[in-house]
């Protein structure tokens, strides 16, 4: 079966006249770049993890004041790198003026859980990449597979198929050194060897699409995402 | 969530990229990738025999890549020639990807079967198989415009595949929208101009892998005929590939080519090295009577 796209693009969303719309656009928007940023401030930055967090929530709020995403221009940058070059301004801005502005009360109904994104700074820091835009890409590329993952764990339950994505976990999301092989899985979930690679191409088939269509949710245009989507599948990264 | 690793990432897009092939097809690894498309060496299971599946890389939302895929099979059907790859089904698959199967083609790019030939006269034999196929394709209304060493493939036995007729011009299969396609410096001015092109685009492009093939100080006549076939304007060039091909059989057998005034010294050297043999019989002879009549003359 095709998977047609069922999300816009955040930034199509964030200039709609309807409040919801553009309120429901900018929790997308804090829900796929919020962990790339904070991992970007902690690393790039050097910012301490309280820092961090609160500059990632500053910085989201900021967007929001400052309407940043609205005024995007598609044809002069990828979002994702207008999004980051906006981020290095701020942060430059405020360690200039040697200020932090403190706002408690939170400014988004998205629950941000910094702690665990510190811990995964842990596991990836002996591999930081030297180029701060691959740095960038590859956490944001962390981020849109981690929802997609979660995309598709939320369908299985939905229909029923927690058979298949078990299958997926199992297989797909292992360990490269611990992977165990399609004989080992049918055997531990009690299905024949075909049902196994049949569920794993099912499986593989639908966070593919899913991928694709959150991707759509995070770029700026029809072109960027083409181009976002031929690179994220295709290596170079 | 479990933390997804580098390693995890990199396997989860692969896993992505996987074509999801018609059932009687099972991927075995990937051949090769292009700008758009990645061709998959497969096994069919029907005719149990290896197949290449060129599948793009994306559903093409402004469907330009898909055309483009479509017209290289439509171009690929129409040619039938030992040269040229036949395709043996295309269509789309279940996740929106366009798709076509072929012959599947193991070989080395002809820069590098030529690089492994020291013999000039044997890479020459090389790139007239390219040539043969060119000039088939023109026969049929099609231009190939992206002719360069890594589109043309040499097999175990010899044989020579010219590939990737995704850019190609054709009299009978019209495109949707104007397109510069094309490799630049295997690519004519003219093509890098946008404008509609003939046969002497390749030309100018199989001039140029000549080059590639012929090493750092090839004979000038060789050099001459690169020379007339990268000619800036298309009039300065080959009317077309049996011209071109034409000219470099004369060099091949010692004749003068016809793009190259050669110099007396030239000549001279050309036409002994063609009459070796018999040359050095008269010179022989000529000697053995010198000698002989100092003899009797002693």
């Amino acid at each position: 079966m095709s998977f047609p796209p069922t999300r816009l693009s955040v930034v199509a969303r964030v200039r709609s006249e309807d409040a919801d719309t553009r309120r429901v656009a900018h929790e997308a928007l804090v829900e796929a770049y919020w962990k790339p940023i904070y991992k970007y401030l902690r690393l790039k930055w050097h910012l301490s993890p309280d820092a961090a967090a609160d500059a990632t929530q500053e910085f989201f709020l900021s967007l929001l004041e400052r309407d940043l995403v609205g005024r995007y221009d598609a044809g002069r940058a990828r979002f994702r790198t207008y999004l980051r070059l906006c981020l290095d301004g701020f942060v430059a801005n405020q360690q200039k003026a040697e200020r932090r502005i403190k706002r408690g009360g939170g400014i988004t109904t998205v629950p941000l859980d910094f702690t665990t994104a510190e811990g995964e700074l842990v596991r990836i820091e002996p591999s930081i990449p030297a180029d701060v835009d691959d740095l960038f890409y590859r956490e944001w590329v962390r981020a849109l597979f981690d929802r997609a993952v979660a995309d598709l764990r939320a369908d299985a339950e939905t229909r029923n198929r927690q058979v298949m994505f078990e299958v997926f976990v199992r297989y797909d999301l292992a360990d490269a050194a611990t992977r165990p092989s399609y004989d080992e899985i049918g055997v531990a979930l009690g299905l024949p060897t075909t049902t196994v690679t049949n569920h794993l191409a099912a499986m593989r088939r639908q966070f593919r699409a899913i991928v694709l269509d959150r991707l759509r949710e995070i770029t700026g245009s029809d072109d960027e995402w083409e181009a976002e989507a031929r690179r994220l599948l295709r290596g170079d990264w | 969530m479990s933390f997804l690793s580098d390693t995890t990432l990199a396997h989860l897009r692969e896993v992505a990229v996987w074509p999801p092939l018609p059932a009687k097809y099972t991927p075995l690894g990937v051949a090769g990738r292009g700008g758009s498309a990645t061709v998959y060496e497969a096994r069919d299971h029907d005719l149990d025999r290896m197949v290449a599946v060129k599948v793009l890389d994306i559903p093409d939302q402004a469907g330009r890549a898909a055309a483009r895929l479509a017209r290289e099979a439509a171009v690929l059907a129409r040619l039938d020639h030992p040269g040229i790859v036949p395709i043996h089904e295309r269509g789309i698959l279940p996740d929106g990807r366009a798709f076509y199967v072929m012959k599947f083609v193991r070989g080395r790019t002809i820069d590098e079967a030529a690089a492994a030939k020291p013999a000039l006269l044997d890479r020459l034999a090389l790139l007239d198989r390219v040539l043969e196929t060119v000039a088939f394709a023109h026969a049929h209304g099609i231009v190939h415009r992206d002719l360069k060493p890594s589109n043309v493939l040499v097999g175990g036995f010899g044989e020579v595949f010219v590939m990737d007729w995704g850019a190609a011009q054709s009299d009978h299969v019209p495109e949707a929208e104007a397109v510069i396609a094309g490799t630049p410096g295997f690519m004519a001015p003219e093509q890098a101009a946008g404008a509609v092109v003939d046969g002497r685009a390749d030309v100018y492009a199989l001039g140029t892998i000549l080059l590639t093939m012929i090493g750092s100080d090839p004979p000038r006549a060789l050099t001459a005929i690169a020379a007339r076939a990268r000619a800036a304007h298309p009039d300065a060039r080959y009317p077309d590939v049996p011209a071109l091909a034409a000219d470099l059989h004369r060099f091949r057998d010692g004749l003068a080519p016809t793009a190259h005034r050669e110099s007396i010294g030239e000549r001279v050297l050309r036409l002994y090295r063609r009459h070796e043999l018999p040359v050095l019989l008269v010179v022989a002879y000529i000697l053995m009577r010198a000698a002989l009549l100092l003899w009797k003359g002693i």
